[in-house]
């Protein structure tokens, strides 16, 4: 299915979705709180059987972050990238992890790297970052370690 | 009695003095010592990340630095001479590489292949897991600039190590110019 054809569908399926011109794929703005059910209806439809995220990852924009999902249908080929902006101070989504299972991983370094609080997420810990490093979330602008950093 | 002195081929430390029915060879004892371990120096395969493929480049066909007797790559710390850092020390790798290092058997030389072996490289500001130098957790013998570095460059390194065996002389000797 080509970019245009899939925003056609997707219209259908979450009015409220907004689009993104320009990149190879189609992007498609969504709120936090329509994430979830437009998940489950992106991965469940005949037509667009997204049955792969090969990409999960979260950007500091400073005013806000983004998380970033990147869809793929083995079945059709045709991939989307769906984003959703989050509210820096209290960044919560809910998980995806019953979906797509590797969302499980992805969603715990995004956990620790950006504090993201994954809504009913089973196992929601440390992946990489060792003991100690609860809550310090080095992937944001802000962050500042004082052993290791040496600042420009 | 009359001794003709010649000396020898190539960098062998001696000289051979012709006596009928066959030479005698003169030499120090260290210094052969030393010749033998420079020619024959077993690096251990052993790579963080993208000089490990010039590294890789510099053990195939093109640069081959078997040709100076650096061919025999081993995948045991016990059996190796020489570590190549070729890449990134990151703080979790740091315990890693300072195991593999105590493992080996004297004696040992290291060589800090690359930008961030040497100081962190591009990762030496604002970063939360990077060591800013391998040699904050080992000693070094041989550093070489780069990113990645050349396979010559690292040629150039290994022929110094050598030469640096060859002088008998300590790291720390080396450093502050004392015998």
């Amino acid at each position: 299915m080509g970019n245009e054809e899939l925003k056609i569908k997707i219209t259908e399926l979450l009015p409220a979705a907004a689009f993104e011109e320009g990149g190879e794929w189609l992007n498609i703005n969504i709120t936090s709180t329509d994430w979830l059910p437009f998940a489950i209806q992106l991965r469940n439809s005949d037509a667009l059987h997204f049955n792969f995220l090969f990409c999960l990852t979260c950007i500091d924009w400073q005013s806000h972050l983004t998380m970033v999902y990147h869809l793929s249908s083995t079945k059709f080929r045709h991939n989307i990238i769906v984003k959703c902006k989050l509210d820096r101070t209290k960044p919560e989504i809910e998980t995806v992890c019953k979906i797509w299972r590797t969302a499980e991983f992805h969603e715990r370094e995004v956990y620790e790297m950006f504090g993201v609080n994954f809504l009913n997420h089973p196992d929601l810990r440390l992946l990489i970052l060792p003991d100690g490093w609860e809550g310090k979330n080095p992937m944001l602008k802000d962050f500042e370690d004082p052993v290791n950093m040496i600042k420009l | 009695m009359d001794l003709e002195k010649t000396t020898v081929q190539g960098d062998f430390p001696g000289q051979i003095h012709e006596t009928p029915g066959g030479g005698i060879v003169l030499s120090k004892l260290d210094d052969v010592i030393n010749w033998a371990r420079s020619n024959s120096l077993w690096p251990l395969t052993f790579a963080t990340s993208c000089c490990g493929i010039e590294m890789m480049s510099t053990a195939g066909a093109k640069y081959d630095f078997s040709r100076f007797g650096f061919e025999v790559a081993r995948a045991s710390p016990r059996q190796a001479d020489v570590i190549i850092i070729a890449g990134t020390i990151v703080n979790k790798m740091a315990p890693v590489l300072k195991r593999l290092y105590d493992q080996m058997a004297d004696p040992k030389y290291v060589i800090a292949m690359g930008a961030c072996a040497i100081s962190g490289g591009p990762f030496f500001y604002n970063t939360y897991s990077v060591v800013k130098g391998a040699d904050h957790v080992i000693p070094v013998d041989v550093y070489v600039a780069g990113c990645p570095p050349r396979p010559e460059a690292l040629l150039h390194a290994l022929i110094s190590l050598q030469d640096k065996i060859k002088s008998g002389l300590t790291r720390e000797q080396i450093k502050t110019g004392k015998e």
